[in-house]
């Protein structure tokens, strides 16, 4: 047993050995651990310390508060509201439905809200936020406020929201901003609007985007591991968009507006010796607000299926035959180029026939207007003078003519999205339809029928250049450019066009006659007729070609469907024009009784200040 | 433990056994008190600095260093000699609490660890990390050492029963550390070299049957998240890549005091548990670390001189292995923190904010100091 029997003296001999060996593996290992922080905080110090300034710095850009546009007399078209929004940052987020869900449980989040975060979703840039809910109330901020621990990812977003005071009279002109959309992200510069979430989609924010956007600033924060900003360490503060101010007035707007009544229609108002736009309304207008923050599928679906088409611009996009407005135009054209002069005659007998045709090309008046020399035809409207003098022009020149008055072509308005209507030629017939130029062709177009397509806004600039004895001048918007409050204004350029002039009577002449419209016994508009100032117009009617069966069950309105457009062309005063104008009445009918009170309306107001006698409806 | 033989060799004929001083009557032994207060005033400091400047933290901390420092003067009071009567119950009673564990226990974050017993909960794990060697220092006092193949069977049976009970929970970290407790104690009872190698080549061998048969997924995703953390950066390798950054930037002398970025911008998880070390190799750099290692030399050091010193061998496992204990925790800390090791919740001694682990800790350095102030002293 004497193995069993403890050995104290070499017990304790072992231990010792065995605890110094053990001192020993503690040195060791720790020394392991010590070569390995010597690795980390000496050879690898550089590396780790730029890491962790990774971690934490963040660049910022600071979106620039977009320009201000103010009509002529200063009063605000569209300017920027502090809204509070409740954005996700879908690639910050957990579990995104769950936070959708606890989220829906702290403020309403409709189904509308939803769908809309959803479809955005689908065209955002990477850590680009959402929103989930607009225009937050106060207690709904507080709500999220005090929950907001509970939801990495989702921010209250204080920020300015562009708004527009008077929606429907400005929404075709001015536009609107929406946000940002893939393929608006390759096109813009990617530092520049960096921290910008709406661009100008349409109208003067689209085409002056540039100028209202402004120039972005950067931030450097320290963030914590969440993405929440800790500290602003450096600022370099934006430079705001510059305010716009129009030539537009608003109150002029809305009188053209208004005194359309029930009818659809455009009506542009300029000032011929500056190209200044003063009123541009199509009619109906829509609340160009419900698509700042991205607008409902509802609502998208009720503007776009409306008969009344009120996204629309049919001012500068909507394209008329111009019908018997254009009779000034050729007149002129026959006088300049010597083919007539102005009191030649010829005989109207209801009809014009060509040579070896059995075609009747009939006037208006059934009866005829017998003798009729250019005031008269000008005056009273007769077709027949013109079929004859057209037929005399012939397309070459009559197309040649029509194209100085910028027939055919953009006016060059700073607006996007303007169409060119159609100045037909013989060449515009080849490329287009394939077929050569037929000769009754050329006497449809005499009375602005047939393929002759214009915009109201190519008639009111048309207009002008025989107001202004020659000049065709741009039209504009923009009167002038500021940065901010008390900063100088820059104007905008007048682009004009000089018209070549033969014989400043022959346009004096076809002044005096469109003056006979309204001062003259038998003219078309002698309604307009009034003692405070003598202006000169044109009536005109144009026939509505197609209708389609399928597009309204209402039998009230497609009868009206059927109705001519009515057409009325002007500028006042006689003497020394300030505004030329250009009014289309969708089915209005006839241009005299329809369209011209519309002109007279905005013309009055112009000139004298005086509203409309149907002032009730004035808001 | 120099002023206690000045003293008594100042006073030749008493009787040695009367100890000098409140110290000693208390039977604390300073060096090893001087050490663990340093550490657990750098562990409030640090923690201090890791809660972002909140006392909430640190005065909860402080209450269980309070507790902690009462455990310590309790077990110090208890004579080596009671205790190992004491351990087979006290073991008993471990192995009827894991069992408990797995039956009643409560399940937190995937794992069956705590027991409620009405005045609160606690991980009966924990004891093991003491129990354990304790048994294994009883079983061999009563037998010659160094230990033949039975008494080597027996032992290891003794630690393989609360291990596997304990990895079964499961806390793999904590069956780690009871299991090298248990190895400690074979070693320092003097297990020859040859089979501690042959051991070591077995446990080798069994690693990938324990990969295939006994590792939960997660424990396996923190195996490969260990061995590559980069391929998961912002999941399962976020923890390590942070804190590499975090102990990376602090550089030779830190970014200072309050002023780490990692932890207090939230980018360093876990910064106040067991990841507290890479706060302080943040704030304090390589300069402060050394210095906190030397600390904790220190105080394994100290222990083991205690277990050398120590008259039985009996107190000559137990202080061993517990002092080695002390030394397992820290290595398996600072060696996850640092990456050189995977990620297993084993927290930093004295340092990490949590109870049970400070409990047990300060207890078992209460033993050492029993041991050392218990001894029967001859006269010269």
């Amino acid at each position: 047993m004497h193995q069993t029997l403890k050995d104290v003296r070499r017990e304790q001999r072992i231990f010792t050995n065995r605890a110094l060996a053990a001192a020993g593996l503690v040195i060791a290992s720790l020394a392991v651990v010590v070569v390995r922080l010597t690795w980390l905080q000496v050879l690898h110090h550089d590396e780790f310390i730029t890491e962790s300034r990774e971690n934490r710095l963040k660049l910022l850009p600071i979106a620039p508060t977009r320009g201000l546009i103010r009509d002529r007399n200063g009063v605000i078209l569209a300017h920027n509201l502090p809204s509070f929004s409740l954005e996700i940052v879908p690639e910050r987020v957990p579990d995104l439905d769950d936070t959708l869900a606890r989220l829906a449980r702290i403020l309403p989040i409709g189904k509308e809200d939803l769908a809309r975060f959803q479809r955005q979703r689908k065209h955002k840039r990477r850590f680009d936020s959402i929103p989930i809910r607009t225009r937050l109330s106060e207690e709904e901020v507080a709500a999220f406020a005090v929950n907001r621990h509970r939801f990495p990812g989702v921010e209250i977003e204080a920020k300015l929201l562009r708004e527009y005071p008077y929606p429907e009279e400005t929404a075709h002109v001015l536009g609107y901003v929406g946000r940002i959309n893939e393929a608006e992200l390759k096109a813009i510069d990617p530092v520049n609007y960096a921290g910008t979430s709406h661009i100008g989609k349409t109208g003067i924010e689209k085409s002056w985007e540039e100028v209202l956007h402004g120039k972005v600033g950067f931030e450097q924060v320290e963030v914590n591991a969440r993405g929440r900003v800790v500290r602003v360490l450096n600022r370099q503060p934006p430079v705001p968009g510059k305010d716009l101010t129009l030539f537009l007035d608003i109150e002029l707007q809305r009188i053209a507006m208004q005194a359309f009544g029930d009818h659809n229609g455009a009506a542009v108002a300029i000032d011929p010796n500056t190209g200044g736009v003063l009123a541009m309304v199509s009619k109906p207008g829509f609340d160009a607000n419900l698509f700042v923050e991205g607008i409902s599928f509802k609502d998208y679906k009720a503007l776009r299926s409306s008969p009344d088409k009120p996204l629309f611009d049919r001012a500068m996009r909507g394209q008329y035959p111009p019908g018997s407005t254009v009779k000034p135009f050729i007149g002129l054209g026959g006088l300049e180029t010597g083919v007539i002069r102005f009191d030649d005659t010829k005989f109207c007998p209801g009809y014009y026939q060509l040579p070896k045709q059995s075609h009747k090309y009939r006037d208006w008046k059934r009866w005829g207007h017998g003798k009729v020399d250019m005031d008269k035809a000008i005056t009273e409207s007769c077709d027949v003078y013109y079929y004859d003098l057209a037929h005399t022009l012939g397309i070459d020149r009559l197309h040649d003519w029509l194209a100085r008055f910028g027939f055919g072509q953009r006016t060059g308005i700073d607006l996007p999205g303007e169409r060119r209507g159609i100045l037909p030629s013989r060449e515009w017939k080849r490329k287009a339809r394939k077929q050569v130029w037929f000769p009754g062709e050329t006497l449809i177009m005499g009375i602005g029928q047939g393929y002759f397509l214009a915009t109201p806004l190519q008639l009111a600039s048309a207009v002008g250049v025989i107001a202004t004895n020659g000049l065709r001048i741009e039209p504009r918007i923009v009167a002038s450019v500021s940065a901010g409050e008390g900063a100088a204004a820059r104007e905008t350029p007048i682009v004009a066009h000089a018209v070549p002039v033969g014989d400043p009577q022959h346009w004096s002449d076809i002044r005096m006659a469109m003056n006979h419209v309204i001062e003259g016994r038998h003219g078309t508009a002698r309604r307009l007729r009034n003692p405070d100032y003598r202006l000169a117009g044109k009536t005109g009617t144009a026939q509505v070609f197609t209708v389609k069966q399928d597009e309204s069950y209402d039998a009230r309105k497609v009868s009206k469907k059927n109705r001519d457009h009515a057409l009325f062309i002007a500028f006042a005063p006689l003497e020394a024009p300030r505004i030329a104008v250009a009014v289309l009445v969708e089915n209005g009918g006839h241009g005299g009784s329809v369209a011209a009170p519309i002109a007279k309306a905005i013309m009055d107001y112009y000139l004298l200040g005086k509203r409309p006698a149907a002032a009730g409806k004035k808001p | 433990m120099s002023a206690v033989r000045t003293g008594r060799s100042a006073l030749p004929p008493s009787d040695p056994n009367k100890r000098q001083g409140l110290l000693a009557g208390l039977h604390i032994d300073l060096p090893l008190l001087i050490g663990l207060l340093l550490l657990y005033a750098v562990g409030l400091a640090v923690l201090y600095s890791a809660s972002d400047g909140s006392w909430v933290r640190v005065e909860a901390q402080m209450a269980r260093i309070g507790a902690a420092l009462t455990a310590l003067f309790v077990f110090a009071q208890i004579p080596p000699q009671r205790l190992r009567r004491w351990t087979p119950w006290l073991y008993l009673a471990v192995i009827a609490m894991l069992v408990a564990v797995l039956v009643f226990g409560h399940v937190g974050k995937g794992a069956q660890r705590w027991l409620d017993l009405g005045i609160g909960r606690f991980q009966p794990a924990e004891f093991a990390k003491t129990t354990v060697p304790m048994m294994m220092a009883w079983y061999f006092s009563r037998h010659p050492l160094p230990p033949g193949w039975k008494d080597l069977a027996i032992a290891t049976l003794l630690v393989l029963v609360p291990v596997l009970l304990i990895a079964k929970e499961p806390d793999l970290g904590t069956a780690l550390l009871v299991a090298s407790a248990g190895v400690f104690v074979l070693f320092l009872a003097g297990v020859s070299w040859k089979l501690i190698l042959g051991l070591g080549a077995a446990l080798a061998a069994i690693a990938p049957l324990a990969w295939l048969f006994l590792m939960r997924d997660y424990q396996k995703q923190r195996v490969l998240t260990f061995l590559d953390p980069e391929q998961d950066p912002l999941g399962a390798g976020y923890h390590i890549i942070q804190s590499k950054i975090a102990i990376g930037s602090g550089g030779l002398w830190g970014k200072g005091f309050l002023n780490g970025t990692q932890s207090h911008l939230e980018f360093l998880p876990e910064r106040t548990t067991d990841f507290i070390f890479a706060v302080i190799g943040e704030e304090l750099g390589l300069a402060g670390i050394l210095a906190l290692m030397a600390l904790f030399l220190f105080v394994i050091l100290r222990g083991l001189y205690i277990a050398t010193e120590a008259q039985d061998s009996y107190s000559r496992l137990l202080a061993g292995s517990l002092s080695l204990v002390l030394f397992v925790y820290l290595f398996v800390n600072t060696g996850m923190v640092t990456g050189l090791l995977p990620v297993v919740g084993v927290p930093l001694p004295f340092i990490s904010f949590g109870g049970t682990s400070l409990l047990t800790l300060s207890a078992g350095l209460g033993i050492l100091m029993s041991i050392h102030t218990h001894r029967k002293l001859l006269p010269q």
